[in-house]
């Protein structure tokens, strides 16, 4: 059609694990002299012998495809979400259109200018007022100085920082700096529009009003690409939508059906057992092996009910002592993204394996899948992380039997003590 | 009827110039961010583009020529070590600031799309005003020494001046975005720098003159594309220098060969290095 103006055609990219070379020259020029003389290479990896498996490492081991021959049209004035679980492609998917990276294979072929938002305030310096930042942000954008001139008072007043706007960025609070970055971004002209995430900034009202400029964009038939965890943003602005899956589209149409069989009404059953979380690669400093949701009788529970008493069993192994370790705890849905964190105090741990069991008198989420991430950290630095490490589902029957409404009540439901007085007494 | 095409590579010597006019505008910004970021919240501000010269100058006043005793070719030493100073500093600042290019900047690059070259261009245009600012020191002892006067000739070789400034530009940029391009692979390549810079300083003849120079040795001296800038420069201005049109012809060659070479590099390597840095 004539009124396609992004052609992705093919599209794969492909990512190394580990360095790509060693990253040393020295040691570049040592192997390559070892090779010239015939002698073993001395910086080649050691395979211990007789572990099975093949002496040779497998050259497709080290890789993998972050794209897998992706192929869409996207028309003029569409307004397209991109949702997926991490890692399933979606920032990669935005960085080859945005030309941060280039795909190994395939080609993607644009109409018009393009405009990315990856981040807010990408290259603002803390020194230089709001007024510089201004200029230099929006040129780093792709805006002529002619441009943001025309413009300049529409982002001050759309950033509300006009008091502030010959003070130096870092004396901005965040909110401000963040508004002031957003106000730049919203004012581009591009004929497409790339936006990773960058809504989950600011204050409610502030999103609101960046939602509402973002639907105001498309409304003048510019194209907008999408990404978000946050459904409920996606089904505000989008029209269509793209599910990608380890790599791979998976669903590309009307948004509403993608994003409620993404949501999880559809979603893998619950195995009500353990969930393995070895990871493909462990980190030396410990890893989780696995986590199970359980009732107070260390029973495995596949469904819990709301209110109900509750605990997650964690395994994890700690290869070498630490100081300052802790276990973080998370609680996240997909349509509202990040609910609920918990941490252990910090503490320090010898080599071994252990388990840990966190309990609650009642879980406090009404009907619905919720999904657990866990993380193990050290000094405030994360070695191990799992995003939905297991899903809890809860049935939207209360501990007493009686039915819980589960649409407009938010997620959380969560009993207080009252009583009732009459005052005329 | 596609404006933009997004492929995986692209071919060897695609330089595209008119983008890089496109974003005028960003460079002049970049300059003037520099400018200001530099020297915010320091009390003497842009006087400290005054003083490094200035205190290089005297020091290697004391100690190349009044301890070392280093014959300056009649010209009075202070004045032939500020036009060593003022030349060398141009080309290394613009050489170690480009130097650095895709590792400084990993985190815009890594955000967004410009022509990655505004970067570079744009740190060689900041040390130009600085160049200036520093000229003008020189030019100032130099109108007190020709005063007082102290044997120094000014000649029509001065014409030649915005030429010999090109030519330094070019070459540390070209040095530069070789150099950065390498970095993104080779990390031990930026400690290179840091002191192989300071080495080759004593290879140019900043603190000595190329004629106590054996005959024999020139030839290898004008392997170095700075020699002849440096020597063209101080005849220039005081009339004594040893310019010869080989030590010129190589240095320019030198030049065209390391940008034609940086250039293809960093085009190469801008497409992909977010995966690797």
């Amino acid at each position: 059609m004539s009124d396609t103006v992004i052609k992705i055609e093919n599209l794969w990219k492909e990512y190394r694990y580990g360095a790509v070379s060693h990253r040393y020259l020295f040691k570049d020029v040592q192997s390559w002299w070892a090779r010239v003389c015939g002698r073993e290479d001395p910086n080649a990896k050691i395979e211990a012998p007789g572990m099975g498996g093949s002496p040779m490492r497998d050259p497709g081991n080290d890789r993998f495809w972050a794209l897998r021959d992706i192929s869409a049209e996207i028309r003029q004035g569409e307004v397209l979400g991109i949702i997926g679980r991490n890692g399933a492609g979606k920032s990669t998917l935005l960085k080859i259109l945005s030309r941060v990276t280039a795909p190994t294979r395939g080609s993607v072929k644009i109409k018009g200018r393009i405009g990315s938002l990856l981040e807010v305030g990408t290259g603002f310096h803390p020194e230089l007022t709001g007024r510089e930042n201004i200029f230099l942000n929006g040129a780093i954008l792709g805006m002529r100085k002619a441009e943001i001139t025309a413009k300049f008072d529409q982002i001050v007043a759309f950033a509300e920082v006009e008091r502030f706007i010959d003070t130096p960025v870092k004396r901005y609070s965040s909110g401000m700096y963040v508004r002031l970055a957003f106000a730049v971004a919203a004012h581009l002209d591009p004929e497409i529009l790339v936006v990773d995430e960058v809504l989950a900034v600011g204050d409610v009202e502030f999103q609101k009003k960046c939602l509402g400029k973002m639907g105001a964009i498309s409304q003048e038939g510019r194209t907008v690409l999408f990404v978000s965890h946050n459904m409920e943003s996606i089904r505000k602005l989008c029209k269509s939508c793209m599910h990608l899956q380890a790599g791979k589209v998976i669903e590309y149409g009307d948004c509403e059906p993608i994003v409620q069989s993404y949501v999880g009404n559809r979603g893998e059953a619950s195995t009500g057992g353990a969930f393995d979380l070895l990871p493909a690669e462990k980190p030396p400093e410990g890893y989780c092996c696995e986590a199970c949701i359980e009732d107070t009788s260390s029973r495995p529970a596949s469904v819990l009910l709301v209110g109900q008493e509750w605990q997650l069993r964690v395994r994890f192994r700690i290869s070498k002592p630490l100081d300052h370790f802790i276990v973080g705890l998370g609680v996240s849905s997909r349509m509202q993204g990040s609910l609920w964190t918990t941490w252990t105090t910090p503490r320090s741990i010898a080599i071994g394996d252990y388990t840990i069991v966190f309990q609650q008198d009642q879980i406090f989420f009404s009907g619905g899948r919720y999904y657990v991430n866990i993380g193990l950290s050290c000094f405030e630095r994360p070695f191990f992380y799992r995003e939905e490490a297991l899903p809890i589902d809860i049935s939207p029957v209360s501990i007493k039997n009686d039915i819980v409404r589960t649409q407009g009540i938010g997620c959380i439901v969560n009993h207080l003590r009252y009583r009732i007085e009459r005052n005329d007494s | 009827m596609w404006t933009t095409e997004i492929k995986p590579r692209r071919s060897l010597f695609d330089l595209n110039l008119r983008e890089i006019w496109q974003y005028r505008d960003l460079t002049l910004l970049f300059v003037k961010r520099d400018f200001i970021a530099q020297y915010k919240q320091t009390i003497l501000g842009p006087l400290w583009f005054l003083l490094q010269p200035l205190f290089s100058t005297v020091i290697f006043t004391i100690i190349f020529s009044r301890v070392a005793r280093i014959p300056t070719d009649n010209v009075p030493p202070f004045l032939f070590y500020m036009a060593g100073n003022v030349v060398w500093g141009y080309f290394s600042n613009c050489f170690n600031a480009t130097s650095t290019t895709f590792v400084t900047n990993a985190a815009i690059f890594g955000k967004v799309y410009f022509a990655r070259l505004v970067m570079p261009l744009s740190n060689v245009i900041t040390r130009l005003f600085m160049f200036i600012i520093q000229f003008g020191l020189f030019a100032a002892f130099y109108g007190y020494f020709l005063m007082k006067g102290a044997p120094i000739r000014p000649n029509i070789w001065i014409l030649s001046m915005p030429l010999l400034l090109l030519q330094m530009a070019l070459m540390g940029l070209g040095f530069g975005i070789l150099i950065s391009s390498l970095t993104t692979k080779y990390r031990d390549l930026s400690f290179l720098v840091a002191f192989g810079v300071q080495l080759w300083m004593y290879a140019t003849p900043i603190v000595y003159p190329l004629s106590q120079i054996p005959a024999k040795y020139r030839l290898l001296m004008n392997l170095n594309p700075m020699t002849s800038v440096v020597e063209v420069f101080r005849f220039a201005f005081l009339g004594q220098g040893t310019v010869s049109a080989e030590g010129i012809w190589c240095s320019l060659i030198e030049t065209l060969l390391v940008l034609v070479i940086g250039t293809v590099l960093f085009n190469r390597v801008e497409k992909t290095f977010m995966d690797t840095v």
